[in-house]
């Protein structure tokens, strides 16, 4: 080419379709955070700044409740899922082809695949039934059913990380005669600390997130916070569902930088 | 020969050893419960909402016809295949726009300068990773009569009187384009910053025009992602419960809604149970093809 400012990567008219999607990514959410700190009752009438809302929703029983359900649940559903995702994609990754591969691979992914409400219905009738069994009504439930969606994401970045891990370091440890559990303690392991780090992450946020299999398994007085959420957007809407959006988005918004720095830093 | 057979053993036992924990929450709390889903649709609803266990087809019959109150006779439920139709019809939009606007989105990011790159990749992830409702109560706050865009156009003179788009297909369409355009773009972007930018030059040194290097050069090379994208967009869309809820008021229902209004108000289990198989097997279907097409893609290039 003669020009010499030609550059074959750009596509005319697809910076401006780019730049106009980022503006529409984030207009609403700017919209909705703008309307937390408003001093009137309504969404609608913008009344002046405040931070009468965040009081609000920070002095709500039924707001703190379901926060710290929230939290219960995504902490102890990240952990087990990413427990015994680590161990699954230890076992199916870096072997030679094995019977029973594709099921064991099928059954793992099965979560990503089958619609929420699908497996939200599935739920509901079947605890419904071992709840009858037993009489047992606690959070068991909503942390099984959490455990279970959340492995194939606590197992993916793992499963990743293993695959593109250099094998010839662990052959040198039992060269040197370590014993199995020494090389994956020793070596294995910490190799593969980034990729449980991004699991185990990926698996609290998507906790965090759900709201249909929730609303389905929830026995009463057992919101979390994107079910109480959504029953508060069946009546009339103040500001305060805003505030503890923007607060839940300031959440995400730290983890997720604190884990773009924490991946930077070890490469 | 005896020392590779028990080598093998060894290895088919170990990855079911290590898998298994995981295995096994899976088989109690996510693909065992299909299985009552499954026997329950050939059951008779209860009086109270629940099944009574006496087989019936209903459940089934159910999805596609009604029975006429007064004469028996059977007739096609055009409530049910309108709400079909709105589901399909809006998870295809859903799709083909995410595409159209996270392509050139992706390709966005892709070729920006590394530094660049990262920050345009960080503020696509944020919303990817922020809580869907959050998402679809902020684009609400955008279209609903008293919004953004109304309040905006009514102060512009443009608009008399604000325009309702809340609780229409259209928010709908509008709400899962916004909710779901980031599962479009992540593998899109991963598809095309593993793309060769050279195979660009050769094509224009070879006189190719902008449009034929797009078509012949790009869009087959980055065909894998394509397809994951177009699947993580669809199947949400197709299963979507939040959005058509919060956005599309009580009469735009999408089959999520329908299902749950059956083992709510509609106290008919059966026909949720059946209606609950149906989605999931034309998802499965869906899955099955795309697999197909991608295994077919990657032959023809490797």
């Amino acid at each position: 080419m003669a020009d010499a400012s030609f550059q074959p990567s750009r596509i005319p008219g697809f910076a401006t379709v780019a730049v106009l999607a980022f503006v529409c990514l984030y207009l609403p959410i700017f919209t909705l955070v703008a309307y937390a700190f408003n001093a009137g009752t309504s969404i609608a009438v913008w009344e002046g700044v405040s931070l009468h809302w965040f009081a609000r929703a920070w002095e709500n029983e039924a707001v703190k409740s379901a926060t710290l359900r929230s939290l219960l649940i995504a902490t102890t559903a990240s952990a087990v899922s990413t427990a015994v995702a680590t161990l699954a994609a230890l076992g199916t990754t870096r072997r030679a082809a094995y019977h029973g591969q594709t099921f064991i691979y099928v059954l793992i992914n099965q979560p990503l695949m089958v619609p929420e409400i699908v497996t939200a219905v599935a739920l509901m009738i079947f605890f419904g039934v071992i709840k009858q069994w037993t009489g047992y009504q606690g959070l068991g439930y909503l942390i099984l059913a959490h455990t279970a969606f959340c492995i194939p994401f606590a197992y993916l970045p793992i499963r990743a990380r293993l695959e593109g891990m250099d094998l010839s370091l662990e052959t040198a440890a039992s060269d040197l005669y370590a014993s199995n559990w020494q090389t994956f303690r020793h070596v294995t392991l910490p190799l593969l600390a980034p990729g449980i780090l991004a699991g185990a992450m990926l698996a609290f946020v998507i906790s965090l997130d759900d709201v249909v299999i929730t609303e389905f398994v929830k026995s009463g007085g057992q919101d979390t916070l994107p079910t109480y959420m959504l029953g508060q957007m069946r009546r009339a809407i103040t500001p305060e569902v805003n505030a503890i959006s923007t607060g839940l988005l300031g959440l995400t918004v730290i983890l997720l930088t604190a884990f773009f720095l924490l991946t930077r830093k070890k490469g | 020969m005896s020392l590779e057979d028990d080598a093998r053993a060894r290895n088919v036992r170990s990855a079911w050893a290590l898998s298994a924990p995981a295995l096994l929450i899976l088989l109690l709390a996510a693909a065992g419960p299909l299985l009552i889903v499954a026997v329950y649709s050939f059951l008779s609803p209860g009086k109270y909402g629940n099944v009574e266990w006496v087989f019936s087809l209903d459940g089934w019959r159910g999805i596609l016809f009604t029975k006429d109150i007064f004469d028996d006779t059977l007739k096609l439920a055009d409530a049910h295949l309108t709400i079909f139709w709105r589901s399909v019809k809006l998870s295809l939009l859903t799709t083909g726009i995410t595409f159209l606007v996270g392509f050139p989105t992706a390709w966005f990011i892709a070729t920006r300068p590394p530094r660049a790159r990262a920050f345009w990749l960080f503020l696509i992830t944020i919303p990817f990773w922020t809580n869907l409702l959050i998402r679809t109560f902020a684009i609400n706050e955008v279209i609903r009569n008293e919004g953004l865009f109304n309040t905006v156009m009514i102060k512009l003179g443009l608009f008399d009187t604000p325009l309702r788009i809340i609780n229409t297909d259209a928010a709908v369409l509008m709400g899962m384009t916004y909710v779901y355009l980031p599962l479009m773009v992540l593998p899109l972007f991963a598809a095309i910053d593993r793309f060769d930018m050279r195979l660009l030059e050769a094509g224009y040194d070879l006189y190719a025009s902008r449009w034929q290097v797009l078509r012949r050069v790009i869009l087959p090379i980055v065909k894998p992602g394509i397809i994951a994208g177009s699947i993580l967009v669809f199947v949400p869309s197709l299963g979507a419960y939040v959005t058509p809820r919060v956005l599309g008021g009580g009469k735009n229902m999408m089959i999520g809604n329908f299902i749950e209004l059956q083992f709510g108000q509609g106290r008919n289990w059966p026909l949720g149970a059946a209606l609950s198989m149906t989605l999931l097997i034309v998802v499965m279907a869906a899955l099955l093809i795309y697999v197909r097409a991608a295994n077919k893609g990657g032959n023809g290039h490797g």
